[in-house]
């Protein structure tokens, strides 16, 4: 009878640990599943057409990465109570504090429209115009934030988080060769061809692992949901599942291009769906139901996290958990945010392919500082107390933030200066 | 003189910032003293991040001089 009271004693610990974690659950697993926004799925489309299944082991490896810089947000935000944003005003002053936010604000906005050009580019496979889904999306994200609780929120924001795991089953719809994954793809091997356009894609793929707004937007997150210092390991578990989802969504992506676009020059990932639709109708209906999807929690994430940012500065009521009468200029921020984004999408003849190379560049003005910031931040005592870096933590961050500064900076300098690495854009 | 001229810009901006956005002016003053020390290693952090950003308005701008150029 004893190994009975053990098996139930067993059950009740985990049971409830798992409803501790479910309860924590949320701004980690957003924040990874919504990187992999239009860019992202744009980006592993055309990374899998080139070179079949032979960076899976990179994009693997890009995990731990995005974990370690996000975690560092879990563990400010739980212990300062406060947004990146505030956080960056009150330790660097006002300058360092007015470059963040009008930086942050102009990528985020830029970003913004990329994603509305993916979702438009996504729903007009299906003959939806682009004036339709552009207002269906802003009635959408509108009702999302609404309800007036950050729960509320979350829970509809996971039911899109779900939808992005689309790219599972129609990967395995193609049936891959699961010998070529592992021989091809997760066992390390360097593609064969110009050194130049695999170090570009190596760039364009690490651009889209951390973008300056996930770190503002995971802190204010944390801040919201009223994470305190005990829930930091739960916080951290969140990020990782957060980090591991991220990866999937991305092999499964160049599974499927790997498989039917081998060998093709995809530019988007409404190119690709367009692309698969006459191999395989329904994983080309997936394709474009994920591109979006990947656009439709991109944006929310980060309109949301511009709108944390200045209602954090202005000293604005900013909680989810607030109505539009309680926090007036937080939804008008957000409302204000997405309308313009998507009003520039419909403008004809506007320059969307230069917004969308632009947002490159216009990134690596600011992920550099929101990082080196992060650092020092998470370095201070008399900040952090006894979660600070460890300098394990702070050997592996350090070298991660710098390996992405001069990636991100190459590929800037890439996009401004296209021949630079053989003439690839 | 240099120093007396940044100084009286400064304020004249100052001033003009409390004129037209009094909400601004007052997180300028509310967050003016940076509440973290400026040990060594953050003063040089923080001065590497200004060349960093020079560097990339410079490269911004050659291009912008060769789009002009033709």
């Amino acid at each position: 009878m004893k190994w009975v009271s053990e098996l139930y004693y067993n059950y009740s610990k985990y049971a409830k640990m798992l409803a501790v974690y479910l309860a924590i659950a949320g701004p980690g697993i957003i924040v990874m599943v919504a990187d992999n926004d239009a860019g992202g799925i744009t980006t592993y489309a055309a990374t899998g057409a080139k070179y079949g299944f032979a960076l899976i082991w990179f994009l693997i490896l890009l995990g731990p990465i995005a974990y370690f810089v996000q975690e560092m947000t879990v563990r400010l935000g739980a212990v300062t109570k406060k947004g990146h944003a505030e956080a960056i005003f009150d330790a660097f002053g006002p300058f360092w504090g007015w470059f963040s936010l009008a930086d942050l604000t102009i990528t985020n906005w830029l970003t913004v429209i990329t994603e509305f050009i993916g979702m438009t580019a996504a729903l007009s496979i299906f003959g939806i115009s682009p004036i339709y889904t552009v207002i269906g999306v802003t009635l959408l994200m509108t009702f999302m934030v609404l309800q007036g609780k950050y729960w509320t929120w979350e829970k509809i924001t996971f039911v899109f988080v779900a939808l992005n795991l689309i790219y599972i089953p129609a990967a395995i719809l193609v049936h891959p060769s699961l010998h070529d994954v592992i021989y091809k793809g997760i066992i390390p091997t360097i593609p064969a061809g110009s050194l130049g356009l695999l170090f570009f894609f190596i760039m364009a793929n690490i651009g889209t692992t951390i973008a300056p707004w996930m770190i503002f937007f995971q802190q204010s997150s944390v801040v919201d949901k009223n994470m305190s210092e005990k829930d930091i390991i739960w916080g951290k578990a969140d990020t990782a599942v957060g980090s591991i989802l991220t990866v999937v969504v991305a092999v499964f992506v160049i599974l499927v291009a790997g498989t039917l676009l081998y060998g093709q020059n995809i530019q988007s990932a409404a190119q690709a769906a367009i692309a698969i639709m006459p191999i395989n109708y329904w994983v080309g209906v997936m394709f474009a139901i994920g591109l979006f999807d990947a656009g439709l929690l991109g944006a929310v994430a980060i309109t949301l996290s511009s709108s944390w940012a200045f209602g954090e500065v202005f000293g604005w009521a900013h909680s989810l958990n607030q109505n539009v009468r309680e926090a007036p200029w937080f939804y008008v921020t957000y409302f204000l945010g997405i309308l313009s984004a998507g009003a520039v999408v419909l403008i004809p003849n506007a320059p969307l392919v230069l917004i969308t190379l632009f947002v490159q560049v216009i990134a690596t003005t600011i992920l550099p500082a929101t990082m080196v910031f992060l650092i020092i931040l998470l370095n201070r005592e008399e900040i952090m107390g006894k979660y600070k870096n460890t300098k394990t933590q702070n050997i592996i961050n350090t070298a991660i933030v710098l390996m992405l500064i001069i990636m991100s900076t190459l590929y800037a300098v890439s996009v401004i200066f296209p021949n630079l690495f053989g003439g690839l854009i | 003189m240099q120093i007396n001229l940044f100084n009286w810009l400064s304020n004249k901006f100052d001033r003009f910032l409390e004129r037209h956005f009094p909400k601004i002016s007052e997180i300028n003053r509310k967050y003016s003293k940076p509440k973290i020390q400026m040990d060594f290693w953050v003063r040089v952090s923080l001065l590497l991040l200004r060349l960093y950003l020079v560097f990339l308005i410079l490269i911004m701008a050659y291009k912008f001089y060769l789009l002009v150029m033709g």
